[in-house]
């Protein structure tokens, strides 16, 4: 018994070391969602390229959706951007933009100068939208199924690398879903 | 002469400039009456920045925590109650927003692991306590032993 006692403070530290040790590789920036599981947001916001044109949830489209939370301000936006134009000429799914807290000009020039890789992007100057997604900060991607539920929230840049562990095999598994929902 | 006066002027200047400035985010909310103002800057002290981790919604500079401010400051002006704000930055953004954690299954081991920690040590400092036998310290020396002892004191003369 004593023997066991002894080594006590032993088994203690270890065992406090795995736990900060395994601390040290935890990203405290990346929190979970939410709104996971939850239906998208009701919203109407113009659009970016035409400030009389209001969109609203119903202007998604059916199916897989993704919406991409994106501001000028942001640099990591625009390291994913190429990838984003990419993406669109997928016919699986339907991507939007959300420009957040942004001025308008700015990012018409952005639009129009490195591609529109959206179907729209909603303008959000005042963050309302993405204060109800929870969004704290650029790039932001959701996935939205086919049934407007919230499946994912992605922090961070996306590229080929990302895309395939992160998204590829949620959105394979929505397209399952379907497949069982039509038998 | 010209020049020395002019290097003058612009050292002291130096210092009269040197006038320490805080960057501390300022809205200019207005408020109907003191408690609703008193009810803002509690819960922006309580509700954690989500971008800049380490500051609440009233010390963060960051554009989502002014927007978060101003929703703070609309859902007063709708007249919601404190525990209805809190609610729904919860829902959006987590529990992480709070600074103070509820209290529920997943935060169990936050509100009482250090109670039951620090029992723990008092039961284990009392099971010690009492293994050990006292201490006799008033045991006679042996002959021989006062001997030795008196050999001792001698040489230290």
């Amino acid at each position: 018994m004593n023997k066991v006692i002894r080594f006590l403070p032993l088994v203690l530290f270890v065992a406090l070391g795995i736990v900060l040790f395994r601390g040290l590789s935890l990203d405290p920036t990346s929190l979970p969602s939410a709104l996971i599981g939850k239906p998208f947001p009701e919203f109407s916001l113009a659009v970016v390229n035409d400030a009389q044109r209001t969109v609203t949830k119903a202007d998604l489209k059916s199916g897989i959706k993704l919406v991409n939370v994106w501001g000028t301000w942001c640099p990591s936006c625009r390291v994913e951007h190429s990838f984003l134009l990419e993406l669109s000429k997928s016919k699986r799914f339907s991507l939007y933009g959300l420009n957040y807290d942004d001025e308008r000009g700015l990012a018409q020039q952005w639009l129009a100068r490195l591609g529109d890789p959206y179907e729209f992007s909603a303008f959000d100057e005042q963050g309302k939208l993405s204060m109800n997604l929870g969004v704290y900060a650029a790039p932001e991607t959701f996935v939205v199924d086919d049934l407007g539920i919230i499946r994912k929230r992605f922090a961070g840049p996306i590229d080929a690398r990302v895309w395939r562990r992160e998204f590829e095999p949620l959105i394979i598994q929505i397209e399952k879903e379907r497949k069982q929902r039509s038998n | 002469m010209l020049h020395k006066v002019i290097v003058l002027a612009l050292f002291s200047l130096l210092f009269i400039s040197n006038v320490p400035v805080y960057a501390s985010p300022v809205d200019t909310y207005e408020f109907q009456n003191e408690v609703t103002k008193t009810r803002f800057n509690a819960l922006t002290k309580e509700l954690r920045c989500p971008k800049c981790q380490n500051q609440n919604l009233a010390d963060s500079n960051s554009p989502i925590a002014a927007d978060l401010r101003r929703e703070v400051y609309e859902l007063l002006q709708q007249g919601k109650a404190d525990i209805e704000i809190v609610d729904f930055m919860v829902k959006r953004y987590g529990d992480f927003v709070l600074y103070r954690p509820r209290v529920s299954s997943l935060t169990y081991v936050l509100w009482f692991g250090p109670a039951l920690l620090l029992l723990f040590g008092v039961i284990i400092v009392i099971v010690i306590l009492r293994k050990k036998p006292a201490v006799q310290s008033e045991q006679a020396l042996s002959a021989e032993q006062k001997n030795q002892l008196n050999n001792i004191l001698k040489d230290k003369e």
